[in-house]
């Protein structure tokens, strides 16, 4: 049985600024220690360590929360669905606090000047050090959710190769991804095969033979536990992503297999079954509820960081955030092939409190060497916080929205609703490492082409289903397609179908007509063979032509059903 | 008539079951066939039990024109009491028949696999018949994208 969840714990983070606005950065840093972040009264024989989608940051980053993350169904006002102060209330966090600055969206900019950047793998490289050296490393396992290898330049530059040889360093006991499988079959095989570690994906088979195509589970023995750990890649990877890049793998969500992989490691004496999955949280709230015998999900996919393990019957939910922000620590005491009680912690990496980890340190700017004129190379200033992260838009999108429309001269622009892609603070240089943080991705051709209204209207139909359909299976985890000249209404609560009403052609005002054409650009097609520069070269030549860059308040999607 | 008996062959090749496969339309604008017609037409207006069936496709398809999908059905398959045909329709496609499956005690198994074709996203149908002259059913929805923005 599952005790009680133990209470929040975000180490020090807890404790308040004074508020009024005369909170310094010398100030915050006086309030948390390392050791205060890092603090855990041990439990058990065994600790997971969990990081996802890190996406291709190896140094520390700004990375502001989402202010709307809406659920439906049963999700409905589910944590991961409680954003900004509702979130602080939720989770009993004190505002202004460095864990508010962590979690949420709130005073984010404020905060961010006094608590500065979080993550860094050489930061999450202590951690992982100073941990195994305290518990002992025959009593941790670390485990890696994926989208590690992908989402910036370096990583995109060398096909996941810099996120490979620091990873290396950290050791992990295993890993499964998504955003990996766009480099392709015969580079993640490569890199795979270097590893030195399973990367596990029990929901992957062969499109030929229907036969599994990865190793679905590894088996551990750690505090005298034995653990088997199953891998579950993100189930939509050639749906959401292009399929011609990983023709031979099929994906899903597999339920059945899911539940044969748990079965199988019982009937092996697993005596605690861990499912380090990319399904989406949602996804995995679900799938708890009706596969029984997994003992902790790791969840990851939809980049939600929560101070708290979620439990389901008698599974407990993981979410450790995303962009290297964030390591959770999970102690579990095992007995009788049961979990009797766990204490949990989301550690924020505060680059400013933890010391970098020197070898790793050392790694990374090795990593970086090749490409390092390119990563500080300043094009603009930013007047306005840049982010992207929100169900809707974030400012980042609409700088590149911007950005399509006037180098494509094209009449509306749409821009994919990532999750990934850091933060720009008010007054910062924008630099190349910044723009490519928000768009570096292998198929980055940015198309024009021609679209009817209704096609318009099927595009935003169909990826707002992907995200509002109230079963979470039938979900993709991506947040709503951007769109720049093109203003619409949507209530999330309808079919699809009838979401989208109100579209409206911004530049004139007048409604879209279902029957006209209108010229479209945007990036990130499925589509095998789409031609076009690559996003990152426009955005750069309109950073570059505007010099300082404001991004006003976006107010062309009306939102209702919530 | 190549693709049926690829299909069919694809099928033997799994499970030893014998098929008949409806095909796709040739004439895309027929006027989408009730799949409910063909259900009742198969049940003799029988009213199928929910249960014994399952079916096993993606609840996303990656790529609507070959959808992966298996069936199964729970019997104990012996000479008194064994499925004796299955019949799969798509309730979204221009024509709904999809296949029906023939299984005799020989088969040991009532379980299927082949591939199928949708049009848009719908529901898939399965109804079994059983020697005893029961029908049980279940349906799963399969969604159809454009695709492209998640992540």
């Amino acid at each position: 049985m599952i005790t009680r969840r133990e209470v929040l714990q975000v180490g020090a983070a807890t404790a308040a600024l004074t508020a009024g606005g005369a909170f310094t950065r010398a100030f915050a840093q006086q309030r948390l220690t390392e050791a205060e972040l890092l603090r855990f009264d041990p439990l058990g024989t065994v600790t997971l360590l969990h990081v996802t989608d890190m996406h291709g940051q190896l140094m520390p980053v700004y990375f502001r929360e989402p202010t709307v993350n809406l659920g439906v169904g049963e999700a409905k006002g589910q944590p991961p669905h409680v954003t900004g102060k509702d979130f602080l209330k939720r989770f009993g966090i004190p505002e202004k606090s460095a864990a508010a600055y962590a979690l949420t969206d709130q005073d984010f900019e404020a905060l961010a000047k006094s608590y500065g950047r979080i993550g860094g793998i050489d930061r999450l490289a202590s951690v992982v050090k100073r941990v195994r050296a305290e518990r002992g490393a025959d009593k941790v396992l670390l485990l890696d959710g994926g989208d590690t290898w992908q989402g910036s330049l370096g990583s995109n530059r060398s096909k996941g190769q810099d996120m490979v040889d620091c990873m290396a360093l950290l050791k992990p006991d295993a890993m499964t991804g998504h955003w990996e499988f766009t480099y392709g079959e015969a580079r993640v095989k490569a890199l795979i095969d270097g590893l030195g570690f399973p990367f596990l994906a029990l929901n992957i088979r062969d499109t030929e033979w229907n036969e599994p195509a990865f190793e679905p589970m590894k088996m551990f023995e750690k505090g005298g536990v034995k653990i088997a750990v199953l891998g579950q890649a993100f189930p939509y990877t050639p749906v959401a992503n292009p399929r011609w890049m990983m023709p031979k793998w099929s994906f899903g969500i597999r339920e059945e297999d899911v539940r044969a992989n748990v079965e199988k490691a019982r009937k092996a004496g697993a005596q605690l079954v861990v499912l380090l999955s990319h399904n989406g949280f949602d996804v995995d709230r679900k799938l708890a509820a009706r596969v029984a015998g997994i003992d902790v999900i790791l969840t990851g996919h939809t980049h939600d960081a929560l101070p708290e393990a979620i439990a389901v019957g008698k599974t407990l939910l993981i979410a450790s955030g995303s962009h290297g922000k964030f390591v959770s620590r999970l102690d579990l005491d095992v007995a009788g092939g049961a979990v009797k009680g766990y204490r949990y912690k989301l550690i924020p990496l505060f680059s400013d409190v933890i010391a970098p980890d020197a070898e790793m340190a050392a790694m990374v700017a090795k990593v970086r060497a090749p490409f390092a004129a390119d990563l500080k190379r300043e094009v603009g200033r930013a007047d306005s916080l840049l982010y992207r992260r929100g169900n809707f838009n974030g400012t980042f999108d609409d700088l590149i929205c911007a950005a399509l429309l006037k180098e494509r001269d094209a009449e509306i622009a749409l821009s994919p609703g990532f999750r990934w892609g850091t933060s720009v603070l008010p007054g910062q240089p924008i630099t190349v490492e910044d723009i490519h943080n928000a768009t570096a991705i292998t198929y980055p051709q940015v198309y024009r082409t021609a679209m009817t209204g209704e096609r318009l209207k099927e595009v935003l139909e169909d990826v707002a289903d992907n995200l509002f359909n109230p079963d979470p299976y039938y979900q993709q985890g991506g947040d709503m397609v951007r769109c720049g000249g093109l203003g619409y209404s949507i209530d999330i609560s309808k079919p699809i179908g009838s979401r989208i009403s109100g579209m409206t052609h911004l530049k004139s005002g007048k409604p879209i007509d279902a029957k006209k054409e209108y010229t479209v650009a945007g990036w990130a097609s499925v589509n095998e063979g789409t031609e076009g520069p690559p996003v990152w070269n426009l955005v750069e030549r309109y950073i570059a032509a505007e010099k300082t860059v404001r991004v006003t308040p976006n107010t062309s999607v009306k939102i209702s059903g919530v | 008539m190549r693709q049926l008996s690829r299909r069919a062959a694809l099928l033997l090749g799994a499970s030893g079951a014998a098929l008949t496969i409806a095909g796709w339309n040739s004439d895309a604008f027929a006027a989408a066939k009730d799949a409910a017609d063909d259900i009742a037409k198969f049940t003799g207006g029988k009213t199928a039990e929910k249960g014994k069936v399952s079916i096993e496709l993606p609840e996303i398809a990656e790529n609507g024109n070959t959808v992966p999908l298996s069936i199964a059905v729970d019997s104990p398959m012996t000479a008194d009491n064994y499925v004796t045909d299955v019949l799969v329709v798509a309730d979204g496609n221009p024509r709904p028949g999809v296949a029906t499956f023939h299984f005799s005690p020989l088969s040991g198994k009532a379980e299927a696999s082949t591939r199928i074709r949708l049009a848009t996203t719908q529901n898939i149908i399965a109804v079994a018949k059983t020697s005893k002259g029961e029908f049980f059913t279940a349906q799963k929805l399969v969604k159809v994208t454009i695709g492209g923005c998640g992540g």
